[in-house]
């Protein structure tokens, strides 16, 4: 078990570790603070700041319309929640740029524009925040709410004070899914922003192109910054879960 | 001896579950390990089975060393509390798992199982699944299902505990008789005093890993060995530094000399019987347990003084 | 009660342009010129071969994954063990990384100039810029999607079962067989249908360790980028609309399955393995 899993995953990733630190402490600190790197590591996670936001939001919205409402089609709707789950990345991109790029039907173009990876975030990060509040939303004790409107609460005052807070542990798990995905995010990106360095291209693309352009420290050096970031997700997640978890019995 | 236990401790970290434990059940007979949460009953009964592993100590079936050994080659039969019923194979494959591993041919397999169903009772369902039926049916067909590869001793843990109070009663009867038809060995776990005076030949009582008495159910509530072993076979009242049960006190309502003298606090009519609150000067409370005929007799009522003197006290070191 | 209609709107709304226009409009303009362009797409060599090559490493990951994921579901479950949050979080990093970034970890490795580099080379092995290494880079990005779905199955249906088999005479291995997978059977299968479809879909580690050679090494979704590339719409959209397909497909198998398990969502849970 442990053998195959330090074949699979340690040792590769250890690869990438000790190749960042190939021209030493100083030699990675300027890789990663150099202009394009920064550049792309401040539009990486600004947008994926905004992505986790727009998320937290529509996500809980739709996850309570499908939990709460009833229309025809709701279980379709339901299973299309999935679909950036099934559809591969580069495809996803794709479609956005059919609909919102230079050769839409609609006449909008945001293609090469920050405007264009943010949507295409949105895409692939969807299913995280509705997936993670459903079920809480499901197992919401109603007798909560009608105490809180037979003691006179309207319907948003018992939304904000009675559901919401019952929700927060899981939109902030989805979140930092949400987050940590949307940091990554490669294929959904590529096609659609165009790759602009400085203006629309985000670190993973860097790393991509640093390693084409055979500079595979530099590429190195950023995915560090990336995996440091993935782990400390993982490890905020893991506090948002034990915290979440003493709102149960 | 069936089942030899010797010096058996078992940890869980640093809970100690077994502390040295050591006892003999006989062949043949229906014997009720019996305590409180905690008390390691079902501790000691998975490590006769092989389900746990001790750490110190040997057990023996049949006298022969099965410390070591796997569940599978012990010959056990083994009842869970909540049935473990193979959800995913009909009633009759439940029953016939044991066979089926041992490879017996098929018109043999459906002989025994045939011949086991009909003596749980449960005929008429053998191609149901286990979901379909009622709490009572999936232990007796899970008893049935261990009696298939006639096991050298059957080992049944809480096996009604997950039953409601009159399905209880009624498969208590049923598995007495059972084991009257039958006759395995037997060792059945449960918290409930009633269940084992009832049902067992002998009762092995158990307290925080340890075995406090062991004896016919008749011999643990006449002499009992310490104040818990009195305390948890029936009911008790302090008296003085000593021990009395309910139905053991003489009430009078004249003095006599050695009577002491008492309020009647509560007259509580049980049915058949009546359950008479006293309180005694020095703060203390008994009850008495009298029949409605004494009652009436005695005219009791809340307020009214009575004088009480014990027939038969217990005392311990 | 307009609330309600308020916000069944805003939620529609919000899917219909971010997912169901889009991948519409792909549907529509892969067939918008007819079905001859779209023929001419699909029996291209080289989208022939970038169908095969995607299900050749499907066919070869899928399966190891599906077997690890047992097992290792039965270890974090079944098994008391220091360090099993170590092996829980090795599990759901995966989930985490950037693709290019264990693109980029396999190069390390197994590249010429990598590791394993000069001792591959001596017994003539190609790993990178050939099919191994994309079968790595599919292994590692859809590892955790198994033991994720089989953990809690695991858990919920208790070892009661196993262990009255084991009394009735069952071996550890007739046990499994016959009472522990029948019993996870919906949970594997969920899973097995997730990393089934995140095989189907990988692009940023393969972009990285195929080499990207057309007709040699590319892999269903590398022959989209590539056929966008080179302003090929049609081509584009129809290995997009293939893939689509399988998509929804995968969807579909998902809800028919996802009554089965007793989870709803589909994000990794590593705190439950930890109990």
């Amino acid at each position: 078990m442990i053998g195959y899993l330090s074949f699979i995953v340690l040792i590769p990733l250890a690869a990438v570790i000790w190749k960042s630190t190939g021209s030493g402490l100083e030699g990675f600190w300027n890789a990663v603070t150099s202009p394009a790197a920064l550049a792309s590591l401040k539009l990486t996670f600004g947008a994926s700041v905004v992505v986790a936001l727009v998320n937290a939001v529509m996500g809980t919205l739709i996850a309570w319309v499908l939990v709460r409402d009833d229309f025809p089609g709701k279980g379709l709707v339901n299973s299309l929640i999935d679909l950036p789950f099934a559809l591969p990345t580069i495809v996803a991109g794709l479609t956005l740029l059919a609909l919102y790029g230079p050769r839409g039907p609609i006449g909008i173009n945001i293609a090469y524009t920050r405007l264009a990876i943010v949507a295409a975030l949105l895409f692939v990060t969807l299913p995280f925040v509705v997936r993670s509040v459903q079920p809480v939303v499901h197992e919401l004790d109603r007798e909560m709410e009608e105490a809180a409107a037979s003691l006179g609460a309207g319907g948003f005052t018992i939304f904000r004070r009675v559901i919401l807070p019952n929700l927060v542990p899981a939109i902030l798990s989805g979140v930092a899914l949400a987050f940590a995905r949307a940091v990554g995010e490669f294929g959904a990106v590529i096609l659609i922003s165009g790759n602009i360095p400085f203006k629309t291209q985000v670190a993973s693309v860097q790393i991509f192109s640093n390693i084409e352009s055979d500079r595979p420290t530099a590429a190195a050096a950023l995915s560090v910054v990336l995996l440091a970031f993935s782990f400390l997700t993982l490890l905020a997640l893991d506090l948002v879960r034990r915290w979440g978890s003493k709102h149960e019995s | 001896m069936s089942i030899a236990v010797r010096g058996v401790t078992k940890r869980f970290g640093d809970f100690v579950a077994l502390d040295d434990v050591s006892v003999a059940i006989a062949g043949g007979s229906l014997t009720a390990l019996l305590g409180p949460s905690g008390s390691g009953k079902s501790t000691l009964l998975r490590v006769i089975a092989g389900l746990e592993e001790p750490d110190e100590g040997k057990v023996l079936i049949l006298g022969e060393h099965a410390t070591g050994l796997p569940p599978q080659k012990r010959g056990v039969g083994f009842v869970f509390q909540h049935y473990a019923a193979f959800k995913h194979l009909t009633v009759r494959e439940n029953v016939a798992f044991g066979l089926r591993i041992r490879k017996r041919p098929k018109e043999e397999i459906r002989g025994r199982v045939d011949e086991l169903l009909e003596l749980v009772q449960l005929n008429g369902l053998a191609e149901r699944y286990p979901a379909q039926l009622s709490g009572g049916q999936r232990q007796r067909m899970a008893l049935a299902r261990a009696l298939a590869v006639e096991p050298k001793v059957l080992l049944l843990d809480e096996p009604f505990g997950a039953l409601d109070a009159r399905v209880r009663k009624e498969l208590r009867t049923w598995l007495r008789r059972l084991h009257e038809d039958v006759h395995v060995t037997t060792v059945l776990v449960t918290h409930d005093q009633e269940e084992a005076m009832d049902v067992a030949d002998r009762i092995v009582l158990m307290n925080e890993g340890r075995i406090e008495q062991t004896g016919k159910p008749r011999d643990l509530y006449e002499h009992p060995a310490s104040e818990f072993v009195m305390g948890f076979v029936g009911p008790v009242n302090r008296f003085d530094n000593s021990f009395v049960r309910p139905h053991d006190f003489e009430i009078e309502l004249e003095p006599d000399g050695t009577s002491r003298e008492g309020i009647v606090k509560r007259v509580v009519h049980l049915g058949f019987e009546v359950r008479v609150e006293v309180a005694l000067p020095d703060d203390n409370e008994i009850w008495i347990q009298l029949s409605r005929e004494r009652t009436e007799a005695l005219d009791l009522e809340p307020g009214r003084s009575v004088f009480i003197r014990p027939e038969k006290t217990k005392v311990f070191a | 009660m307009r609330a309600r209609y308020g916000l069944r709107f805003a939620a529609l709304t919000y899917l219909m342009l971010l997912l169901v226009l889009p991948v519409g409009l792909v549907f529509y303009r892969t067939f918008q010129h007819g079905l001859e362009p779209v023929w001419n797409a699909m029996t291209d060599p080289d989208f022939l071969h970038a169908l095969w090559l995607t299900l050749l490493i499907a066919l070869i990951a899928v399966p190891l994954n599906t077997i690890f994921g047992v097992a290792c579901a039965l270890v974090l479950v079944r098994q008391r063990f220091r360090g099993k949050a170590v092996l829980n979080a090795l599990v759901d990093l995966p989930f985490a990384l950037s693709p290019v970034v264990v693109g980029l970890a396999l190069f390390l490795v197994y590249a010429r100039t990598g590791w394993f580099g000069p001792w591959l080379d001596a017994h003539g092995i190609q790993i990178v810029f050939a099919l191994p290494a994309m079968v790595l880079a599919t292994i590692f990005v859809s590892l955790p999607f198994v033991v994720r779905e089989v953990v809690p199955v695991l858990r919920e249906i208790g070892t009661e079962q196993e262990e009255a088999a084991w009394t009735l005479g069952a071996s550890p291995l007739a046990t499994f067989r016959r009472i522990t997978l029948p019993a996870i059977r919906w949970g594997v299968t969920y899973g097995v249908v997730l990393t089934t479809a995140r095989c189907l879909g990988e692009f940023g580690a393969v972009s990285v360790v195929s080499g990207n050679l057309i007709g040699k090494t590319q892999t269903l979704t590398l022959h989209v980028n590539n056929r966008f590339q080179a302003f090929d719409l049609v081509g584009a959209y129809t290995a997009s609309v293939v893939l689509a397909v399988l998509a929804l497909m995968t969807l579909f198998l998902m809800n028919l399955f996802r009554k089965e398990t007793p989870r709803v969502d589909s994000g990794p849970r590593r705190d439950e393995a930890l109990r």
